[in-house]
């Protein structure tokens, strides 16, 4: 084992897993405020990516803006699914809501199918592909942005819910959302805001990582899902975990794609996840939590 | 009359409309799109005792319905056994699987099990495409052979459609034997309040797990009757798309009606023969029925039918006392 190609490993690790943590950190929202897992939470990461793409194409915007304006629609899609589709079933049993996200979820892709086609598109990196050698190991400046892009965004949102009155006051449905609302909260609209900060945080997510992985209509499943196991590892419910879970997991994904098998590669993420809910359901950094009735 | 008289007539009706349906639509074509479609049902009989009746839900049952269909297609045509192992160890290898991935993700709290199965899903699928030596990869696994039982192969397409048309109708008997027994009382009471239950004894997480598996089984015994059918299979029918489409045809059939489901099996295995444009907008379709069905229609097509029912009675009632 040498060491470039272990930091190799560890660059394209730490990238991937960046749009993992912050899909992780989208479910992390949800959950916190509503108790449903979002399973549109992948489609989210995969809009974000694909309206850059097209923005870029169909208004010919420079890239900063395509992304921005991406982000905003996704933005809206978050809001129109949680007015359209979550607030009717308000109240429904649990089973319901899944099904509700599911089919949400089903829904987006099939448009983005019909808008789209079936095709792969790339994005361009956002400042030239011209590798940078870090230890003989190549390192894209693409790889750059989303490193700092997802701190940023985690800074942000750490300012976010310690420091406004919007996110302490989100903090505290996540808490008890009846006490919240005798407080005077008003949980319905914490509720639409949580789904549009998801939103947001996953097309962000998925337009700085697509001029490295490409896009397409069907990428949500499979971010969907690894940004979960990236909540479990990370114990759901804890944001910062799950973003850290995010990373473990890109990580160990690239060395296992690196040392083992890359035909197996999408396979570790769901054996990790399996292995962790049989060993350690509350997460690698979560506390074992009492549910009282 | 009971409810379970009730089902077992309404068992034996549509048996007997399975029986006849071939009589009625005297072609070929219509005879695959039956026998389709009694395999799908059997596959939604189990997905709605999971969904309806234990409150879970799978989005990995295609992967079961596949890896019956390989395991049962592998040790038939490449390994020469007779076809009645190879299905046999088909349908044990889907219901071992369910095990092992429902022993930990059913005892947590929440829809783990949804999570753990869309993986699974997943996984499979890689597998069944990048395993070429064993599954022949994503071009398929052709040759497989047609079943035989007792020396007899089953050639003819209206025996092979009978013999699915029966195994619906068993696997339809065991559930609502399960729905009447015990377990469906307990099932119940862990679907109204799983703490009342666990106080009452009902030991939850088993419970869950044995339906599971049941589902499991029975979408293994509808993968290995597929496979043997068509003799030839191939990733793409295994997909993540399948497993959506089998809630779909659960939920808008009706979670908690058994009957229901099975209409929606049909109904939603016939749509893409009427519907041309249906490849296209099949996605959209799905994605807007489940959403739909769930702000209007929880419970389903049946449900609807139940509360159409129920306002006429009404109505005619007080027109009467009127």
């Amino acid at each position: 084992m040498n060491i470039s190609s272990l930091l190799q490993y560890l660059i394209s690790g730490l990238t991937t897993g960046s749009t993992y943590g912050l899909a992780a950190l989208g479910f992390t929202i949800i959950f916190n405020s509503t108790g449903i897992i979002n399973f549109a939470q992948g489609e989210f990461v995969m809009l974000g990516g694909m309206f850059s793409v097209f923005f870029m194409k169909w208004f010919g915007l420079p890239i900063a803006w395509a992304v921005l304006l991406a982000a905003l629609a996704t933005m809206i899609a978050g809001a129109l699914i949680e007015r359209l589709a979550i607030r009717p079933v308000k109240g429904a049993s649990p089973i319901n809501l899944v099904i509700v996200t599911i089919g949400v979820s089903i829904f987006i892709r099939g448009l983005a199918m019909l808008v789209w086609g079936k095709d792969t598109y790339a994005l361009p990196a956002f400042s030239g592909d011209k590798p940078i050698a870090v230890l003989g190991a190549a390192m894209m400046p693409q790889s750059l942005w989303v490193l700092g892009v997802s701190l940023a965004m985690l800074a942000a949102l750490k300012a976010f819910f310690s420091h406004t009155i919007q996110g302490k006051a989100m903090l505290a449905c996540s808490f008890d959302r009846k006490a919240a609302s005798l407080m005077g909260i008003g949980v319905e609209r914490m509720v639409l805001l949580s789904f549009m900060i998801s939103a947001l945080i996953g097309a962000v997510g998925g337009a700085i990582l697509a001029p490295i992985t490409l896009t397409s209509f069907d990428v949500g499943v499979l971010l969907g899902l690894k940004g979960f196991a990236a909540c479990i590892l990370g114990g759901l419910g804890n944001p910062f975990g799950a973003a850290l879970g995010g990373l473990v997991l890109g990580v160990l994904e690239s060395l296992g794609a690196g040392y083992l098998s890359s035909a197996y590669k999408d396979a570790f993420a769901f054996i990790l996840l399996l292995a962790l809910l049989f060993v350690r359901p509350q997460g690698l950094f979560g506390r074992k939590s009492v549910k009282r009735v | 009359m009971d409810s379970f008289r009730k089902n077992l007539l309404g068992l034996a009706a549509l048996m007997a409309l399975l029986a006849v349906a071939p009589l009625l639509l005297g072609n070929d074509y219509y005879l695959t799109v039956l026998t389709l479609s009694a395999i799908n049902a059997i596959i939604v009989v189990g997905l709605n005792l999971l969904l309806g009746h234990a409150g879970q839900i799978s989005l990995g049952h295609g992967a079961f319905y596949g890896l019956a269909a390989y395991t049962s297609a592998i040790l038939t045509a490449t390994l020469g056994l007779p076809v009645f192992l190879g299905g046999l160890a088909g349908v044990l290898c889907a219901g071992v699987v369910a095990l092992a991935i429902g022993i930990p993700t059913l005892k947590l709290h929440g829809h783990y099990l949804a999570m753990a199965t869309l993986g699974f899903g997943l996984i499979v699928y890689i597998v069944f495409n990048e395993a070429v030596g064993l599954t022949g990869g994503p071009s398929g696994f052709t040759g497989i052979p047609r079943l035989s039982l007792a020396g007899m192969e089953l050639t003819s397409d209206l025996g092979y459609y009978y013999l699915c048309a029966g195994c619906l109708g068993l696997v339809i008997l065991v559930a609502l034997n399960l729905i009447d027994s015990r377990t469906g009382r307990a099932l119940r009471a862990l679907h109204t309040s799983e703490k009342a239950a666990q106080a009452v004894g009902v030991d939850i997480a088993r419970y869950k797990l044995a339906v599971f598996v049941l589902s499991a089984l029975y979408a293994g015994l509808a993968g290995v009757l597929y496979a043997h059918y068509l003799t030839f299979i191939a990733p793409a029918s295994f997909g993540f798309l399948y497993s959506v489409e089998l809630i779909v045809m659960v939920v808008l059939g009706g979670m908690s009606s058994i009957f229901g489901s099975v209409a929606g099996a049909f109904f939603l295995t016939a749509l893409p023969e009427f519907l041309r444009a249906f490849e296209n907008i099949e996605i959209l379709l799905f994605g807007a029925i489940l959403i739909v069905c769930m702000i209007f229609l929880p419970e389903g097509l049946a449900g609807g039918v139940r509360a159409v029912r129920a306002r006429l009675f009404r109505r005619a009632k007080g027109a009467g006392d009127a």
